[in-house]
């Protein structure tokens, strides 16, 4: 490669095989100044299709604000809401199991790309795990954003073959006779798992309740957090 | 989702099925690990696009019948206690499923 001066107009960005040269041919990187400089390929291709469709008008200027202060008011306080309603109302969580969608909606939770949810209940015989092997299905909605484990390869791989194994890396151990059903989701349903009531929380409010419900109870790795945890 | 309800369905709950060993070219969401796998239909659970020609620019349409299948995690893994009744669950659309002509059989 040439490096005479003014022989290349630098725009900040090559690829990632390319070398950066001085004067003398040298090769040297500017540690943490790329970044600041120049958008890396996707920020900018991510930009100019942003630019694109509000310029052809297919999308509003702040749609995309807007989408994404919508998601930010997504968090697993909304489906630990749901779970403690189901909680303390035997009405409510009928209604929730039996028609999820529709309950859900009403309690003003927009679904993720129109996927339905389905609501499953942990008892004392049974334990649902919830899992998306093939990409990170999650019921975002309700649980907000999935936790990085969740679409990590070595849970999509091992929930569906070491449930139990992970569980107890969660905290849970399970006796034996509990049945385990590890669910694995698609693109079309979400899975929203009613955690166990923790014992001795029979005069807790709704409210009270909800401070109990995880995400990770919701997603089934876990058991709700027990009174003890909370007043510690 | 679903309503489809007047649909034909090939299945119903407690049936006996495998699932279909092939690996299309395109885009599918029936994982590896339960191909040619036999469980039961727990429910069918209603009518959906079929995702297979979404993600090819068309528009899902017809609407195809979806299936939660169980399977024995002792049938889908050597290393998991053949006591166990732990279970996977996983919904599949009805193309991906055949009825199981065997008789008494186990997963492998």
């Amino acid at each position: 490669m040439s490096n005479r001066e003014g022989e290349f107009f630098d725009t900040g960005w090559r690829p990632e095989n390319d070398v950066h040269r001085d004067e003398d041919g040298r090769p040297h990187d500017h540690p943490g100044v790329q970044e600041d400089v120049s958008l890396g390929v996707r920020a900018a291709r991510a930009l100019a299709i942003h630019e694109l469709l509000v310029e052809k008008g297919v999308i509003g200027s702040k749609d995309v604000d807007e989408d994404i202060a919508g998601r930010s008011n997504r968090s697993p306080a909304n489906g630990a809401a749901l779970v403690a309603k189901a909680w303390i109302d035997p009405q409510f969580r009928e209604t929730l199991l039996a028609n999820p969608n529709k309950t859900i909606a009403e309690a003003g939770f927009v679904p993720e790309h129109g996927a339905d949810i389905v609501v499953l209940e942990n008892t004392t015989d049974v334990q649902y795990m919830v899992v998306c092997t093939l990409c990170s299905c999650y019921p975002g909605q309700l649980l907000g954003p999935p936790p990085d484990w969740y679409k990590s390869l070595a849970y999509r791989s091992r929930a569906v073959r070491e449930p139990r194994k992970i569980m107890s890396e969660f905290g849970l151990d399970l006796e034996d006779d509990v049945e385990v059903r590890v669910v694995d989701s698609n693109s079309e349903l979400r899975f929203l798992v009613i955690p166990r009531r923790p014992p001795g929380t029979e005069r807790w409010s709704e409210d009270e309740l909800a401070e109990l419900v995880t995400r990770d109870s919701m997603i089934g790795v876990s058991a709700a957090l027990t009174p003890d945890t909370v007043n510690a | 989702m679903s309503g489809a309800s007047q649909l034909a369905r090939a299945f119903s709950a407690g049936d006996s099925v495998r699932v279909r060993d092939e690996t299309p070219s395109h885009h599918h969401r029936t994982p590896h690990y339960i191909k040619a796998r036999r469980g039961r239909v727990v429910d069918f659970i209603g009518a959906y696009l079929n995702s297979e020609t979404r993600a090819h620019s068309g528009d899902g349409l017809p609407m195809v019948p979806m299936y939660r299948v169980e399977f024995d995690m002792a049938d889908l893994w050597d290393e998991y206690a053949t006591s166990s009744a732990d279970k996977l669950w996983i919904d599949l659309y009805e193309h991906w499923i055949e009825h199981d002509t065997r008789s008494g059989g186990t997963g492998r």
